[in-house]
């Protein structure tokens, strides 16, 4: 287990994404409203590369002819079959109870810190006014 | 190539090499029409510009049903260089034939259709220049891809006419067709395709695709995509009966049909119906010699994507087992949303005669591929 420094803070902004390499795995970097979350890229359910889906919100219904659209910007859907995923936690909405995604833990630093380690950051250069977005994997 | 998750990918891609993998649905496109200008004579050609397709339809350049995703396609199947799912060889390539393995992918070009376009001898036309197209951009340039030679099936002396044209040429290794067509595709009209088909030793592909002008379902329009895709394997079913019960197999005992893309766990009920059926009113067919059943075991292979998943996924080695492990042909449908990746395909353990099987021996038994 180690923290890779993935990106500075605004390389993501809210809405975006980044999808990185580590230790020979593809995760995606997603921001939401300020806050930092990391999913593998490879969705759970037939391997497509998840973290390249479209990002959406859930329609749901009450009744037949009563639509509504909720959580706008918060789940993922796979490029593939469509899955959909909450990019806070991995979890399916096709199937909760036994398919997730796994999702690692972000958090972001000062440069400051990220500057004494330790950290995984050897190609990517750190200055201490920024903050970066640090995933452990 | 992407790295996804490397390890995973470098373990699935052993195992395909040892599978040395058939895939029995794999889609090709057109990056616009005007790919087939080379092919066509210069009044069909005129003709395609100025009135454009034209199925039994009130749906010209569209569908009858919202599909799930644009171009059906998986949103990251869309080649870098532009052109729609399918339609950039480089890239489907890298992202089936390359990346999961496949030694040979069969190709069935869904769109556009020569035969279901109401101006026939333009239907012709278009079939011919499809399969140039095909012989000349696909299988000529990447020898991992066998073509269908797609026939006007509505025509039949046409159709056997491009049949002829390409027949022993080992790029193709079927004769396709659309299936929603004027009439169940058992009924006589049909015939001289089969005989051209069997005299030539080449399996009937039948992917669900085309234009009648009848709803899909037998019970009028339904609303939504959802209901179309399962009446694919309804729709199939009705074709695998026509077959059987207008006698084309007695006529024609060694032809072969392939039905893609439909589902299979219908299988086995159809047969137990039919059989039944057949017990107590099979001499109003007295030109059936065997039980429905049989035919459907000796004449027909299904191909698996998508496939069918019970909740018990165990439960689909029963169904295998009432159809016949030699029926059962994997399929991806690269690049359509649904498609199946190899490693995924089957929720059940397989053993490797089993993998074997499905993945790869069966395929090459239908098709004559070494």
């Amino acid at each position: 287990m180690a923290r890779h420094v993935v990106a500075a803070t605004h390389e993501i902004p809210p809405g975006g994404r980044k999808l990185v390499t580590l230790r020979g795995r593809s995760i995606g970097i997603f921001n939401l409203d300020g806050s930092y979350y990391a999913l593998l890229n490879r969705c759970p359910h037939q391997g497509g590369e998840l973290c390249r889906g479209t990002v959406t919100g859930l329609a749901t219904s009450t009744e037949p002819g009563r639509v509504e659209y909720s959580r706008h910007g918060e789940m993922l859907k796979c490029p593939w079959h469509g899955w959909e995923y909450d990019i806070r936690t991995g979890q399916s909405w096709c199937d909760p109870n036994d398919t997730r995604v796994r999702a690692y833990e972000v958090t972001v630093e000062p440069g400051a810190t990220l500057a004494r380690g330790p950290f995984v950051a050897e190609t990517f250069p750190v200055s201490v006014e920024q903050d970066y977005v640090v995933v452990e994997l | 190539m992407s790295p996804q998750d490397a390890p995973v990918i470098a373990a699935e891609m052993r195992t395909a090499a040892k599978l040395r993998i058939v895939d029995c649905d794999v889609h090709h496109a057109l990056r616009s029409t005007a790919d087939l200008h080379p092919y066509l004579p210069r009044r069909w050609r005129e003709h395609f510009d100025s009135f454009g397709l034209r199925a039994p339809v009130p749906f010209a350049g569209s569908s009858p049903y919202p599909k799930a995703a644009p171009a059906l396609s998986r949103t990251d199947a869309w080649p870098p260089n532009g052109g729609p799912p399918g339609s950039d060889l480089g890239f489907l390539r890298e992202q089936l034939l390359d990346r999961y393995g496949i030694e040979i992918g069969l190709l069935h070009l869904l769109a556009p259709s020569g035969m279901d376009q109401r101006n026939q001898d333009f239907g012709n036309a278009l079939c011919a220049a499809i399969n140039d197209w095909q012989y000349e951009c696909w299988t000529q340039r990447e020898r991992r891809l066998k073509a269908a030679i797609v026939v006007p099936g509505e025509d039949a002396d046409a159709a056997v006419a491009e049949i002829e044209r390409w027949a022993g040429n080992g790029d193709f290794v079927q004769v396709s067709m659309i299936t929603h067509t004027i009439e169940p595709l058992g009924r006589r009209r049909y015939w001289p395709i089969y005989e051209a088909a069997q005299r030539h030793n080449l399996p009937v592909g039948l992917h669900t695709s085309g234009f009648n002008g009848h709803a899909v379902t037998g019970t009028g329009w339904c609303s939504y995509y959802v209901e179309e895709q399962h009446h694919v394997a309804i729709s199939q079913q009705q074709l695998a009966m026509s077959l059987v019960m207008e006698g084309v197999f007695e006529r024609f005992p060694a032809l072969k049909v392939v039905i893609v893309e439909a589902g299979l766990a219908w299988v086995p009920s159809l047969a137990w119906r039919l059989d039944r059926h057949w017990a107590r009113m099979k001499d109003e067919v007295p030109h059936l010699t065997r039980k429905p059943s049989e035919y459907l075991r000796r004449h027909l292979w299904y191909t698996t994507q998508p496939a069918d998943e019970p909740e018990r996924p165990e439960d689909l080695r029963r169904i295998f087992d009432w159809m016949g492990w030699d029926r059962v042909l994997f399929a991806t449908d690269y690049p359509h949303w649904d498609m199946d990746s190899p490693e995924q395909a089957f929720r059940m353990r397989l053993s490797d005669d089993e993998r074997r099987m499905l993945y790869s021996d069966n395929a090459r038994a239908v098709y004559g591929l070494a």
